[in-house]
């Protein structure tokens, strides 16, 4: 784990908010020339603090009206069908996120669809075919924040 | 409205976001001039909304990522705004969302480890106000993380 100082944590907020601004621009509003403020991002970079860029799209502007995440037991558990559960969910391009959770549910999904009708058939098609799928409980998105977390 | 070349460039910058504008507009057929052309109006038209950096909470020493999921109590009228500002104020939230559904809210919350996660917990997320109910998921392993969407 790196030790980060405040400078340290003012680029990853930023970059957070906006990581497609040059190091250039970045490092003049904080006072850094552009080679520091290049080195840092860096640092940030090969000590896997930074893990990639992800292109934020508008889910809605494309004709993904709904979002739904679902809570899914396995019916039958065991390594082989952990694996093949894992790597056919996946496989779902519907399917946005995979988490693999410790408590009333094994996995956690996040699904999109076009509408409350789209998300239907992806659910009965798609997920519940899925192997080794069990309980399934829905919980339909209605707003979404997301917070800088703890680098203020 | 959107054409195949369009959804051609979103899926290849979603599969690729760190790939500079050349080999984009490579991987697309396009020249630079009509790829970054594209990728403009998208963005003014809102269908782009941005680049993020996407911050490893476990290389930061936060270990333990735990979602909880509120019922809160629907009697009181202010019940969802009151919490909603009130988890805003806490730094180890990162993420807040609303549900329809058999949960209201809920809560990603990450920490050092088990011991800083039970201070949080009990000093910050059980004083919120209007919960019902909790119930906790703890993280095990993220499978597929990309959150791309399938257009």
């Amino acid at each position: 784990m790196i030790a980060l100082d405040d400078t340290d944590r003012q680029i990853l907020r930023a970059l957070a908010r906006d990581a497609s601004q040059s190091a250039g621009a970045l490092g003049r509003r904080l006072g850094l020339s552009q080679p520091a403020t290049w080195r840092r991002i860096r640092k940030l970079e090969q000590a896997g603090v930074i893990r990639g860029k992800r292109l934020r799209l508008n889910a809605e502007a494309l004709g993904f009206g709904v979002t739904v995440f679902l809570g899914v037991k396995l019916a039958r558990k065991g390594q082989v069908s952990l694996a093949d559960f894992e790597r056919a969910v996946s496989a779902i391009p519907e399917v946005q996120t995979v988490e693999h959770v410790l408590g009333l549910y094994d996995f956690r999904l996040r699904v999109v669809a076009r509408d409350l009708s789209d998300f239907e058939r992806v659910l009965r098609r798609r997920i519940m075919t899925l192997p080794g799928a069990g309980e399934v409980e829905a919980n339909v998105l209605l707003s979404e924040e997301r917070r800088p977390g703890p680098i203020g | 409205m959107l054409d195949d070349m369009d959804r051609r460039i979103l899926r290849q910058y979603q599969a690729g976001p760190d790939m500079t504008a050349a080999e984009l507009a490579e991987r697309c057929g396009l020249t630079q001039a009509t790829c970054w052309r594209r990728l403009e109006a998208m963005r003014a038209a809102g269908v782009i909304e941005g680049l993020e950096a996407v911050i490893d909470w476990v290389a930061m020493g936060y270990t333990v990522e735990v979602s909880l999921r509120i019922t809160l109590e629907k009697s009181q009228a202010r019940a969802f705004d009151d919490f909603l500002v009130a988890a805003r104020e806490i730094p180890e939230v990162l993420e807040i969302q609303t549900f329809l559904g058999r949960v209201d809210v809920r809560l990603s919350v990450i920490a050092r480890d088990l011991a800083h996660y039970q201070a949080i917990y009990r000093d910050r997320i059980l004083t919120l106000p209007h919960i019902a109910d909790i119930e906790a998921l703890m993280h095990m392993a993220r499978i597929k993380t990309d959150e791309a969407l399938p257009v």
